[in-house]
């Protein structure tokens, strides 16, 4: 009983984390074709605001949603100076966004030290048939199903969802047809931005504040986004539920090296498998 | 990339003087993973180079400090050491806190003549005659507190360690010290470097029900464990080689995150003594903003001083030889804030004063015992003896010298 309860919790644990982690980067690198290596230090802007807010008298909440909208705005600063000038140009793209994470996490090192008081993680512990568990990492896994939810209804039932996949797809095309589509790719990367950013937000309370602190995320990130393929909807919550059981199932039987590892072959196998990710195999199936 | 940045401390007096300053090799973190922890070794190293040319340097010669920033990459500790070897022309160098890192670093400074001070405390081991090792060792750290918490918690232990040479070494040290009190290791998990999501860890340290844990996790993104272990209910006493005097962990959690934590190390900024209190001002005086000064720091510092010493004692001399001649004497030892150290002519490896403190649910910070003199006693049981022999080797308890 416990044993179950135990894995079950574990899967979500896992899978809120890759989930949350790899839902801006979804929209910038499998969307836009941005391979954003500055994708941690967007997650560390907004774990920087939320504890700083936090630690001036805000309310966890409001620090959390402080966070990601800086994130975004920051997101956004930097589409309009950087990043346009690089879209189908995607090697071009890595080196431009690995300068800004090499300036940022270094810019914060000076600014901030290196490190920061922590948060403390809120509402403590349930226990279960013998076991105990953290209830934030389930209110965590409420959240990452309400982001791939929203994400949902932003990209398919709004206006601004339609122009976003219609840029994506043929931004010349959606041009003639009078989309803004300067101000879609700045609004669709400071979206992902921000994402990053309430990834950074609802993980700082758990983790240790630090300008490096991004670099934990980055791996599983861009390894769900390859594996889920460029459709954030379609490609990330089956990649994410896949990785998940095997990253779980490796790390309870053989502790976390063989977790990491079974983390690792296993998007090696999905992409030799499934070129392009599970994106490609779920519109296989539909069409 | 370059981004080093070279911090040379001004040599105001010595541009008067004819004799050419000492030129000291710096190579300690100064961003990355493990910063916040090894920036003190700069700051500490700083103090004791500026005070010691206020005082009129080392037998007249100035030192100059030459740091350099390998960003925790030990391929850039390996740039950096022969850099500093080749164009510096250093004469003496301070380098590494990670185990990785040293031995990154030892092979180079192994081919010459350079004295090398690693003043980490770390798994032990190391008999390597141009090395000085000056940090705490198991026989100081885990001899000492795995017993008392077998006697105090139980016998049913279980280690979780950062995955590389320090955790795996210090895991062995553990399980060694454990199963000759009569005790049992119900768990032992590995960590890779860069993990900061503890859960399924968090769970199976709760399924094997051990009476304590030892952690040896290392560097920011570990360090999340110790949140997410009570935000989890494991609430459970904790044993430690580095975290407290070394990592501050009580000064960064919000408590009660470090509640039941053991360790034992030489030095705690809450340890008070004259010569302790002494520099704690000074250093304070110097760096106001310093969240804690660390066991890092404090040994950075001393390293520095005993430096002085034994170049005094080699009557000037600068030369490695030299300087272990006068090491092999046993007479090398210095007041360092801590208390009394000296250098074992065998090992190389210095004696320690040691502290074992516990944090309470407030995160204040108790001393539960203390030792004027631990000597560094491991390696020259086994058989090292650097007066004799120099293997360039790193010993464990399960790969031991060769008789001679």
């Amino acid at each position: 009983m416990l044993q179950t309860i135990s894995y079950l919790y574990q899967v979500a644990d896992v899978f809120a984390f890759l989930v949350l982690a790899a839902a801006g980067l979804a929209i910038i690198f499998g969307m836009m074709g941005i391979i954003n290596m500055a994708h941690g230090e967007f997650i560390a802007v907004g774990a920087y605001v939320t504890t700083y807010s936090y630690q001036a008298g805000a309310p966890l909440v409001l620090g959390i949603l402080l966070g990601s909208a800086a994130a975004g705005l920051f997101g956004i600063a930097l589409e309009r100076t950087v990043v346009r000038r690089f879209y189908h140009r995607p090697i071009d793209s890595l080196v431009a966004t690995w300068g800004i994470s090499l300036i940022m996490t270094q810019g914060a090192l000076l600014l901030f030290g290196s490190g920061a008081p922590g948060v403390g993680t809120p509402f403590g512990s349930v226990a279960v048939a013998g076991g105990s568990f953290s209830i934030y990492r389930l209110v965590l896994l409420l959240i990452a199903v309400l982001v791939l939810a929203g994400l949902y209804l932003v990209f398919m039932k709004t206006r601004f969802g339609v122009h976003a996949r219609a840029t994506m797809q043929n931004a010349a095309m959606a041009r003639s047809l009078g989309v803004p589509v300067d101000r879609v790719y700045a609004a669709t990367f400071g979206l992902g931005a921000a994402l990053a950013g309430l990834a950074g937000g609802l993980y700082a309370p758990t983790m240790t504040l630090s300008p490096m602190m991004g670099g934990s995320f980055v791996i599983e990130a861009f390894v769900t986004v390859v594996a889920g393929g460029a459709d954030v909807l379609v490609g990330t919550p089956p990649a994410a539920i896949v990785l998940a059981v095997i990253k779980a199932t490796a790390t309870s039987f053989y502790g976390q090296v063989y977790g990491v590892m079974g983390l690792l072959v296993a998007v090696c196998i999905v992409v030799r498998v499934l070129p392009d990710g599970f994106t490609g195999w779920m519109t296989r199936r539909s069409t | 990339m370059l981004l080093a940045t070279v911090a040379t401390l001004a040599t105001t007096a010595a541009l008067a003087q004819d004799k050419p300053p000492i030129k000291v090799g710096f190579l300690e973190d100064q961003s990355g993973e493990i910063a916040l922890l090894t920036l003190p070794k700069l700051r500490g190293a700083q103090l004791a180079v500026e005070e010691i040319n206020k005082a009129g340097g080392i037998d007249g010669r100035q030192l100059e400090l030459i740091a350099y920033d390998p960003q925790f990459d030990n391929a850039k500790f390996q740039e950096f050491t022969r850099r500093l070897i080749d164009s510096d022309e250093i004469d003496v160098l301070f380098a590494g806190a990670t185990s990785a890192s040293r031995e990154a670093v030892r092979p180079i400074i192994d081919r010459t003549d350079i004295p090398y001070f690693y003043t980490n405390q770390y798994e032990g081991g190391v008999c390597d005659a141009n090395m000085i090792g000056t940090g705490g060792l198991p026989e100081q750290q885990l001899s000492t507190l795995v017993p008392w918490m077998m006697e105090k918690y139980g016998k049913k232990v279980y280690t979780i360690a950062a995955d590389y040479n320090f955790g795996q070494i210090s895991a062995e040290w553990t399980r060694k010290l454990v199963e000759e009190n009569g005790g049992e290791i119900v768990g032992e998990e590995m960590i890779p470097l860069g993990v900061s999501q503890f859960g399924q860890t968090i769970q199976n340290i709760q399924a094997a029900k051990p009476d304590w844990l030892m952690t040896l996790v290392v560097g920011n993104s570990q360090a999340s464990f110790y949140e997410q272990a009570p935000a989890a209910g494991l609430k459970i006493p904790m044993g430690s080689s580095i975290t407290i005097g070394l990592g501050f962990e009580h000064k960064r959690f919000k408590p009660p995150a470090m509640e039941n934590m053991h360790v034992a190390m030489n030095w705690f900024e809450e340890v008070s003594s004259p010569d302790a209190d002494a520099f704690k001002q000074r250093w304070r005086a110097k760096f106001p903003e310093e969240t804690y000064i660390n066991d890092m720091g404090q040994n950075a510092y001393a390293a520095v001083y005993l430096y002085k010493k034994l170049v005094e004692m080699a009557e000037g001399s600068t030369e490695l030889a030299d300087l272990r001649t006068q090491i092999a004497t046993g007479q090398a030892c210095i007041d360092a804030p801590e208390g009394q150290i000296c250098i074992d002519p065998k090992s190389q490896h210095v004696s320690h004063r040691m502290w074992q403190v516990s944090v309470d649910a407030q995160h204040n910070v108790t001393v539960e015992r203390s030792w004027d003199k631990v000597e560094p006693y491991w390696l020259g049981e086994v058989g090292c003896d650097l007066t004799q022999y120099d293997p360039k080797e790193q010993y464990t308890p399960s790969y031991l010298p060769e008789p001679q």
